[in-house]
């Protein structure tokens, strides 16, 4: 019974997105206040019916109806009650469900968080998000129906999730992962709103900035988190592929990261405004179209979920509808006119267009190289396939232009900067920044030029950014009242780039410095490794909830005191009979140590074991974490909570105006 | 160019975009039919997995057999494996193509997983693999007595497959090279 209540709050909620994807726009098109503020009610209305749906799927999954076939075929009775939850979108029909319910969330909460907008342009906006929704529950509905029964040859046992989703980071995974990517329809929605309105002004780009912000800061922990999986389960100790649904990922992220700082161009200075547009269409299409390549099949990945033509097809249909739409749109409705806002190449404009254009063209190239096998085959070339050293090539170049730029920024002027000044104020950072990359790597010998690099880069923009916090300081009356004069939105940016440099330095340094060896070890073999002896002790026989496990003891220990004792893992699942490699990790700031076991040797008990020194790998993570925080923090800035007075006059003025 | 008509440029390029995803849902790997199909087995000359010994495309011909891609760092592959056993107890010929593997590797899986193969072949590089054009293990093609590849299937053999597909083209080929 649960499951059929399920499908029909699934059903209603797609005839309430039918209506919020109507109503309102046909309100804001006739000036009809009433049809117009029905937008807010509808949007809380499908947050609820999805709510019920995805409740009455997870307890299919948690209470173990295997009549359901989507739950026949990705769980088991024996599996943890945690991992049956996250089970709900370890699968293609489950994920999309977890798509909608995001969505509806946004969806929701434009809808309750945006008392200060107009109501024609919340409700453009909500009329957009619905509309984004009749694609995502039609597709769920048509093509992928989560509630499917196995009547009356139900199974009494479920063939398991996938062991390598059985972990806790991918409990988490995905759900930031969407947050992120449908976070950045709300902006998509802003933009086409603005677009349908004519009114492309500042103030829709300071009403879509916080949004486009969490969007911007969920995707990274979202990127982050899938790259920690891969590098402790997959057992390689490799933290990215360049695989094409990882680039699926990124894409998305790189163009938020343009449209996040060509936003702050927009709302503060009025320019940029139809790039900007352009960018929000970009980042939400970027999306989607990752949404088609995980899921048609188009592309080979190591991620991709059971793949089917028909989805393929109603996708791309999707894709050219929202994408193909908006872009004609833009074409017809932006704004040809160049603004009568001028700057000067010597300002932070030029600065943030530099941003811009590093981060089109890393988006591009991602994109190039993640189309390419397609486009080759599409022409009939036959099969390629892009690797990292394509990715890598044109990355690090790209990266290493932009941190320049990025350490003046934080301290340039609107409008209009003096060389001069930057020189006086940056000659020191400058200086130092220089000597700490020199001097860095003279700590771990051979000498590494690029760690050098990525140090000299990473000082150079810390060191920009003490600066220019020591500059508002000291034009303070006091430090501690300076200090309160730095605004979250200062503050967001400073943690957010004090970020990107930990992420730099933690990528090359992990690159250039990891240690590796795969050996043969009987028990009681010590081997050694970076100034740490790994002693394999013994190998024992562990139970799981649902699998049985060879677990090996190994000591490790540093000049005779002992570090730590890993426990690593070779795994066989119990429903499915597949093997799985559970790598030990000692974590620690500056270095991790990580064993995996590979398969048993011979007879006499000896294992093939992987052993890696990873120095400085948890710094990207971090980074990461630090941008999310940034771009979080920045949210909290005042300028950002309209003052209702004035804005009430303001969206009568708009409802005449319409 | 008027300042209009450069606002085009983006939709412009999506559909270019579009069109060759369009192109690429209709080149869906496990729907495309190998060029070779009715071709001739590809000829080779590549050592056996099990034994080192060579092999080539004669060592295929005399029956109709299933010539199978697999690897052992192909989680499919692994899922594929018991019905493939069940295959060979049936008496199914089964011939190994071991691709872009390692002989220790894959020997070590034989006696781990069981072998169903009348023997392996041992395709480190994957040229054997670029000639059949292979996309990606597992792949199984449908070989006949004279070696000609008949039909190939992208991705995991199980009993549907099976049941739907290639049993009834195996089965019109033993009546047909019977027949001849």
């Amino acid at each position: 019974m649960m499951p059929e209540i399920g499908h029909f709050a699934l059903i209603i909620a797609f005839c309430l997105t039918l209506m919020l994807a109507v109503v309102p726009a046909w309100g804001a098109w006739r000036g009809n206040a009433t049809a117009m503020a029905l937008a807010p009610t509808l949007a809380v209305g499908i947050l609820v019916f999805v709510g019920i749906s995805f409740a009455c799927l997870a307890s299919a999954f948690l209470q173990d109806d295997f009549s359901v076939a989507l739950v026949a075929s990705h769980s088991n009775s024996l599996l943890p009650p945690i991992y049956k939850f996250a089970a709900v979108w370890g699968n293609h029909e489950g994920s999309l469900m977890l798509w909608a319910l995001i969505l509806a969330l946004w969806t929701a909460a434009v809808a309750v968080f945006s008392p200060q907008l107009p109501l024609l342009v919340l409700s453009r906006v909500l009329a957009v998000m619905g509309a984004i929704g009749v694609g995502f529950l039609s597709f769920s509905l048509v093509t992928s129906n989560p509630f499917a029964r196995l009547l009356p040859s139900t199974p009494v046992e479920g063939s398991d999730l996938n062991p390598l989703l059985q972990d806790p980071g991918l409990i988490i995974h995905p759900p930031l992962l969407y947050m992120g990517y449908v976070g950045f329809s709300v902006a998509f929605a802003f933009a086409v709103a603005a677009l349908l309105g004519g009114r492309l002004d500042a103030s829709w780009a300071r009403w879509s900035r916080p949004w486009t912000n969490i969007a911007w800061g969920f995707l990274s922990l979202g990127i982050m988190l899938g790259s920690w999986w891969a590098y402790y389960e997959l057992g390689w100790g490799g933290w990215w592929f360049w695989d094409p649904v990882e680039n699926a990922s990124f894409m998305p992220w790189l163009a938020g990261t343009a449209l996040i700082h060509s936003l702050a161009a927009t709302d503060k200075r009025g320019l940029f405004k139809s790039w900007t547009v352009l960018l929000a269409i970009f980042a939400f299409s970027l999306s989607l179209l990752g949404t088609f390549l995980v899921r048609s099949g188009v592309l080979t990945s190591v991620h991709a979920f059971a793949t089917d033509p028909a989805r393929g097809m109603f996708i791309l249909v999707f894709l050219a509808i929202v994408v193909g739409g908006s872009l004609t749109l833009y074409a017809f409705r932006a704004p040809t006119v160049s603004s009568r806002v001028t700057f000067a190449w010597v300002s932070r404009e030029s600065l943030l267009l530099c941003n811009n254009v590093v981060f089109l063209v890393a988006t591009l190239t991602v994109l190039f190289g993640t189309l390419f096998p397609l486009i080759v085959d599409a022409l009939g070339m036959g099969k390629v396939s892009v690797g990292p050293p394509y990715f890598n090539a044109v990355f690090v170049p790209l990266m290493v232009l932009l941190v320049p730029f990025m350490g003046i920024g934080p301290l340039s002027r609107w409008k209009g900067d003096d060389i001069a000044r930057w020189r006086s104020e940056l000659i020191i950072p400058a200086l130092a920044a220089v000597a700490c990359g020199l001097t860095f790597p003279l700590l771990n010998a051979p000498y590494n030029i690029w760690v050098a690099l990525s140090v000299l880069l990473s000082s150079w923009l810390c060191l920009g950014l003490a600066q220019d916090v020591w500059r508002r300081l000291r034009n303070a009356s006091s430090a501690a009242r300076g200090l309160r004069r730095l605004t979250p939105g200062y503050c967001g940016m400073l943690i957010a780039h004090l970020g990107f440099a930990a992420c730099v330095i933690g990528i090359v340094a992990t690159s250039q410095y990891s240690l590796e060896r795969d050996l043969r070890m009987s028990p009681g073999d010590t081997q050694e490794l970076a100034g740490y002896d790994f002693k394999f002790v013994e190998v024992t026989q562990v139970r799981g909830p649902n699998f049985i496990a060879d677990e090996a003891r190994v000591v490790v220990s540093r000049d005779n005191a002992i570090v730590t004792t890993l426990l690593p893992q070779k795994r066989r699942y119990l429903a499915g009979g597949s093997v799985m490699t559970e790598a030990a990790i000692d974590p620690g700031l500056f270095r991790d140590l990580y064993v995996a076991m590979g398969e048993p040797v011979g007879n006499d008990g000896a294992w093939a074991m992987r052993l890696h020194y990873k120095p400085l790998v948890r710094w990207m993570w971090l980074g990461a974490i630090f941008m999310a925080v940034g771009a979080f923090t920045s949210v909290l800035d005042k300028r950002y909570r309209g003052q209702r007075g004035v804005v009430h006059s303001d969206s009568k003025a708009a409802l005449h105006g319409a | 160019m008027g300042p209009r008509l450069k606002l085009f440029f983006p939709l412009i390029l999506f559909a270019m975009l579009a069109i060759t995803l369009f192109r690429g849902l209709s080149l869906d790997p496990s729907e495309m039919p190998s060029a070779l199909i009715d071709q001739p087995f590809p000829p080779f000359s590549l050592p056996s997995v099990n034994t080192g010994k060579s092999l080539s495309q004669a060592d295929i011909e005399g029956q109709v057999s299933l010539v199978n891609v697999w690897a052992t760092w192909c989680v499919a592959c692994r899922a594929e494996h018991p019905y493939l056993r069940q295959l060979a107890q049936s008496g199914i010929p089964l011939i190994g193509l071991n691709y872009k593997d390692q002989d220790a590797d894959a020997q070590r899986w034989l006696e781990e997983l069981g072998d169903p193969y009348r023997f392996n072949i041992a395709d480190h590089d994957g040229t054997l693999g670029l000639d059949l054009g292979v996309y990606g293990a597992p792949e199984t093609y449908l070989v006949d007595a004279a070696g000609v590849i008949r039909y190939r299937h992208v991705g995991v053999v199980n009993e549907g497959v099976w049941n739907t597909i290639l049993q009834p083209l195996y089965q019109e080929l033993i009546v047909h090279s019977g027949a001849q």
